[in-house]
């Protein structure tokens, strides 16, 4: 694969939790696909969230964890970093400015809407009113909420339905312009409608930035994504586009867990 | 049959049990009430106690609660804010918390001795300072305990999402993980004031009494809960109405600082 096409690679990649004695990820291989959209599917435990929040290294919140290979980064400007190695709280700031996170419950801040948005551009030192205001709008219109919230700027964010919340943590991760958005299960928590307004949503998203996104729902997966990977009790079974995946995969194992046989 | 008779026993005796709980509570109260209010005058609340009143008393036991609090919730917010923040299973931290549930439960007059050996026996008398340390040292722990507890109701969900946006950890905690938690904290705030308003034997022979107006710390202070406990023990009727008087204004007072912390409680949920 032609590397000016990656936004991020995973090589050999090993993972194990503080105080645990066996990796809860061995040796993963994975790239991930410019603006494009890579579904990471697998039963529970298999270490789909376990990878995902690794690609920010949100794990480092919680000391003791144990990394192994290299994670790389590939910078807008064709240089590469491997987010393994940071140890500095600037560059770790810095790293989840370009690759940002979205959970599966909606996280908002308990302040105004607009300060939700503008959270993450006062972290990265912008100070100027009018220049947030703009910044706050265009994310919110990127996020497909500005209609709701336009004339609610000032009104705490916990009024808003599940569904809107989730799509202001979207607004609030897109408008610091990150490379990747890693998704965790972003419509578990939603009905239908707001599951199908932010599926929409990351379809779209994906003119801009790379889009990771692990999910339990297969219906999901095929529907949004361009790549699939198929993780099983540590390993990375099987990763292709998604149409092979889903109609022809080649490990019997992913036929299974896709047909619903296990998992 | 057996488990219908059976049923009917406890719920009995439960029932019992708690008419007799409230029963004392409220015998408590309309005694308070009824010697209170016909002992209350306007010049109760005019006067100091040299003449007769509780003015200097009211203003000494909250200027001594007041200050406590401002050296208390700080520390105890702080500490809390470790504990849970920072401390994350550490042997320092489990420590902490176990020596902080032990101090809540220190009878209080433990407390005052031991500020009577640290700050009057060597600085030669009581003193007002030395009664507000005596009450801070009893809040500590209960600040502790609330911030901990409210932090710990804080999903941690939110501290990551706050992290995945580039924030450093102590902004985190600072702009969104104690914001998220203010409520719990500003409850558990009022109500430990609450709880020290009306203590008497951390003050006893720290800040001890004065029946004059003042606003000196560094002589004997005016404080409410020691001097009923003064005036009760004298035989002339007009002291012991005035102590009945200050009991029942204590009261209140505590009731209603409790009634606005549960308050702010149920408003926020």
């Amino acid at each position: 694969m032609a590397k000016e096409n990656l936004v991020m690679e995973i090589k050999d990649f090993s993972f194990t939790y503080a105080g645990a004695e066996k990796p809860s990820l061995k040796k993963i291989n994975l790239p991930i696909e410019e603006n494009k959209i890579t579904a990471m599917i697998g039963p529970s435990g298999c270490g789909k969230s376990t990878l995902l929040r690794a690609m920010n290294r949100i794990h480092d919140l919680y000391p003791g964890n144990k990394y192994e290979g290299k994670i790389n980064l590939y910078k807008a400007d064709g240089s590469k970093q491997n987010i393994l190695d940071i140890k500095k709280e600037n560059d770790f700031i810095k790293l989840r400015q370009e690759v940002g996170m979205i959970f599966q419950k909606p996280t908002p801040f308990p302040m105004s809407i607009f300060d939700n948005v503008a959270y993450g551009l006062r972290l990265s030192g912008i100070k100027n009113k009018t220049e947030l205001q703009g910044l706050v709008e265009k994310a919110l219109k990127g996020a497909a909420i500005w209609d709701e919230t336009k004339d609610r700027l000032n009104e705490s964010a916990l009024g808003m339905s599940g569904g809107q919340q989730q799509r202001l943590c979207i607004a609030r991760a897109v408008a610091l312009k990150p490379r990747v958005l890693l998704f965790d299960e972003p419509t578990s928590a939603l009905d239908p409608i707001s599951t199908g307004a932010i599926e929409e949503l990351i379809a779209e998203l994906k003119e801009e930035v790379s889009v990771v996104i692990v999910t339990h729902n297969m219906q999901q997966a095929s529907r949004l994504s361009d790549y699939t990977a198929f993780m099983y009790l540590g390993d990375l079974a099987e990763y292709d586009k998604t149409e092979k995946i889903f109609l022809n995969p080649t490990q019997k194992l992913t036929e299974d867990y896709i047909t619903g046989r296990f998992g | 049959m057996n488990r219908l008779l059976l049923n009917k026993i406890i719920l009995i005796l439960s029932t019992l049990s708690a008419v007799i709980g409230i029963g004392f509570l409220f015998w408590i109260l309309a005694t308070l009430s009824y010697k209170g209010i016909t002992s209350i005058h306007w010049s109760t609340f005019t006067h100091d106690l040299v003449e007769g009143g509780i003015r200097n008393l009211l203003v000494g036991q909250f200027t001594m609660a007041v200050l406590a609090s401002a050296l208390a919730v700080p520390v105890g917010m702080m500490a809390g804010i470790y504990l849970r923040e920072y401390g994350h299973g550490s042997k320092l931290a489990s420590i902490i918390r176990n020596l902080s549930d032990v101090m809540m439960s220190a009878p209080s007059i433990v407390i005052g001795v031991f500020v009577f050996a640290l700050l009057v026996d060597p600085f030669g008398g009581y003193n007002g300072y030395a009664g507000i340390v005596a009450l801070s040292i009893m809040m500590i722990p209960i600040i502790i305990s609330t911030t901990d507890n409210m932090l710990a109701l804080v999903p941690k969900e939110l501290r990551e999402a706050g992290i995945a946006l580039g924030g450093s950890k102590h902004k985190i905690i600072l702009q969104i993980v104690v914001k998220a938690a203010k409520v719990g904290i500003t409850t558990g705030v009022l109500l430990s004031f609450a709880r020290i308003i009306g203590e008497t034997a951390p003050l006893l022979f720290t800040s001890a009494n004065n029946q004059f107006f003042t606003m000196d710390l560094t002589g004997q202070f005016p404080s409410l809960t020691v001097s009923i406990y003064n005036l009760a023990t004298y035989p002339d009727e007009a002291s012991r109405e005035l102590a009945w008087a200050a009991s029942f204004i204590l009261t209140m007072i505590v009731l209603c600082i409790n009634l606005i912390g549960r308050y702010a409680i149920r408003n926020k949920k």
